[in-house]
């Protein structure tokens, strides 16, 4: 297996009854790389994170993470084992205060068991003062960190996706992936975004996968792009290869591809 | 998060204290009416059943209505100890007086028997959802009413006769303790996750919450604790049989919670308090215990759907809280 290898999967299949919504994809990241997966709408790529995460199970083919297959497990043990995501329609636990996302996603790494949490013991206070700290420290990368206490679905859209963002980076994952994070972004906003998720992959040293939807965009931040259609890889390259790739150009057709 | 040495909690146990004291010298001095007495002890027992059905249906998200199952075992596996084994335990008990540590073993045995009830209900009762849960926990009660009904060896429905070894000082610490323990748990990271099941759970898996063991914690931490209350309850009344623990009981203490408001420790302990306070004045009058619990339903929906303090706690927060922070209490 090669070292430099992240994630790699092999004719990756999933049908939805007779819809084949994602038909024999290999895509494979290297350690550190910021890759784009881009398509017109219902082309797979949620589908994809999903399989990814193992929220679905593959019709056919195979995921590879690290080095280890990832058939058979659960989300969270997904998660656990590095891949961290966000949602295309936001899933902030709406009711809970910033700070407390943030802390759930955490969790995995609870320094303190249940006995300590049900006697106070002096683990407890220790665990809660990490996370506290840590909490802090990612929102106040997201700028977020005034807003702490506030319950979650109370802020506007835009930091609403940046808590997205950092309460998946709470996880602690190697790989992060990110469904349309600038999706009901302003420009300018957009702009910070995807700055921002340039300079978290070199702070956390982490590899990315980006859902976009706008074309510009990921052209601008991507390295390397893959480019979806009716679940099937039609291109793959870097932004200039993708721009002029004329099969990428048919299927956004009618959309301006610059 | 707080200091344990604080203030505040300086505070509340100096008012928790007192409240004991008070009760206990009164009772002591034979001034309190016994009617009034029993109604303590039952208030006592019904706190620690609303605090702990709200762990699992308020914090965790899920919906059993079979609670008074768990309040059953651990009320029939407490008087095994305390009634049916007791002759064979007292001689191992180097005490003048072994009541109490009777009394303490058959609690933790009723507590475990319940709390191992839990695990198991939750285990296979998890893939289901909403409606389905709650028709498997009310089968589950069903079954433990019908299991005990039909157990010669604990007095099928005649029940069994229990000495009253249960006193004030037992109720009031061991309630104390269950609910200072089931706040220290919610307000913990394992209480966070089992908060994000219920917010959000395909959001909790994908930030690592194992969804599955935390809604089988729940379970088994409120059923443990359910399990307590029986003990209690059993070892007070004399008598019980497993009618006692129905399905009825099991919708009373649901009326607690999401009277006092789902989420909310405080609301279930002032739900247990105002319940119990009106079947004890309606005791003369059983039929209109059902009228009134109807309306008070009925209006707190129209006036205030989630409940009396739907998620918030009552909190001394304002005295020596210095960064203005709140909702943490
Ligand atoms: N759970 C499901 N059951 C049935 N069909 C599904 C399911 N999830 C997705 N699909 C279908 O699979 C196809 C791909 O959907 P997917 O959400 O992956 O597209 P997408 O590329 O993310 O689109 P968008 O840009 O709109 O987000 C669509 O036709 C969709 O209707
Ligand atoms: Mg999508």
């Amino acid at each position: 297996m090669d070292a430099m290898e992240m994630l790699k999967t092999e004719k990756l299949s999933k049908a939805f009854g007779g819809l084949k919504a994602v038909a024999d994809v290999d895509i494979h990241l290297d350690k550190g790389e910021l890759v784009g997966l881009i398509g017109p709408n219902g082309a797979g790529k949620t589908t994809i994170f999903n399989l990814l995460t193992s929220v679905y199970e593959p019709s056919e083919g195979k995921i590879v993470f690290q080095d280890k297959s990832i058939a058979g497990l659960k989300p969270y043990q997904v998660t656990q084992r590095g891949m961290a995501r966000t949602f295309q329609n936001i899933r902030l636990f709406a009711d809970l205060t910033v700070s407390d996302n943030v802390k759930i996603a955490y969790h995995q790494h609870a320094s303190y068991g249940v006995f300590s949490a049900l006697l106070r013991l002096p683990g407890y206070y220790k665990g809660e003062r990490e996370f506290e700290q840590n909490a802090l420290e990612l929102l106040k990368i997201f700028k977020l960190d005034h807003k702490r206490n506030e319950i979650a679905k109370n802020l506007p859209y835009g930091e609403q996706r940046r808590l997205e963002i950092a309460r998946a980076l709470a996880a602690k994952p190697k790989l992060l992936l990110l469904d349309e994070p600038a999706a009901g972004m302003n420009p300018q906003e957009t702009k910070e975004l995807m700055e921002l998720i340039g300079w978290i992959r070199k702070e956390f040293d982490l590899t990315i996968l980006l859902i976009e939807h706008d074309m510009s965009l990921v052209m601008g931040v991507c390295e390397r792009i893959y480019v979806l259609d009716y679940g099937l890889v039609i291109a793959a390259g870097n932004p200039a290869e993708i721009k002029s790739n004329p099969k990428v150009i048919e299927a956004y057709l009618g959309e301006e591809v610059h | 998060m707080q200091k344990l040495f604080s203030f505040k909690n300086g505070i509340i146990l100096v008012a928790v204290l007192a409240f004991y004291a008070v009760i206990q010298f009164t009772i002591s001095q034979d001034i309190m009416p016994p009617f009034v007495t029993l109604n303590l002890m039952l208030i006592c027992v019904y706190v620690i059943m609303a605090v702990s059905l709200n762990l699992i249906n308020g914090f965790t998200g899920q919906f059993s209505i079979g609670h008074a199952g768990f309040m059953s075992v651990g009320a029939f596996m407490s008087a095994i100890i305390t009634a049916k084994l007791a002759p064979k335990i007292i001689p191992y008990i180097p005490l003048h007086d072994p009541k109490p540590v009777l009394l303490l073993l058959g609690l933790i045995f009723g507590a475990l028997v319940a709390g191992i009830a839990g695990f198991l209900i939750g285990l296979p009762t998890l893939r289901l959802r909403g409606d389905y849960l709650a028709i498997a926990t009310l089968g589950f009660g069903e079954i433990v009413r019908i299991v005990f009904l039909n157990s010669d060896y604990l007095g099928s429905a005649a029940g069994l006769t229990l000495p009253r070894i249960a006193t004030w000082p037992w109720f009031f610490f061991v309630t104390v303790i269950s609910v200072a323990l089931i706040h220290n748990f919610v307000r913990s990271t394992h209480g966070r996750a089992c908060i994000s099941v219920r917010e959000n759970e395909i959001a909790a898996e994908a930030m690592g919450v194992n969804t599955t063991r935390y809604k089988v914690l729940a379970f088994s931490i409120g059923a443990f604790f359910a399990g307590a209350a029986g003990a209690l309850y059993a070892n007070y009344m004399y008598i019980i049989q497993p009618s006692t623990f129905g399905f009825l009981k099991s919708f009373d203490i649901l009326v607690m919670v999401v009277l006092g408001g789902m989420g909310s420790i405080t609301g279930s302990v002032v739900g247990a308090v105002v319940m119990t306070s009106i079947s004890a004045l309606l005791a003369d009058y059983p039929q209109w215990r059902l009228v009134i619990t109807a309306i008070l339903l009925v209006a707190m929906m129209l006036f205030r759907p989630k409940g009396l303090l739907g998620n918030k706690e009552f909190s001394l927060n304002f005295l020596g809280r210095k960064d203005g922070r709140n909702g943490d209490a």
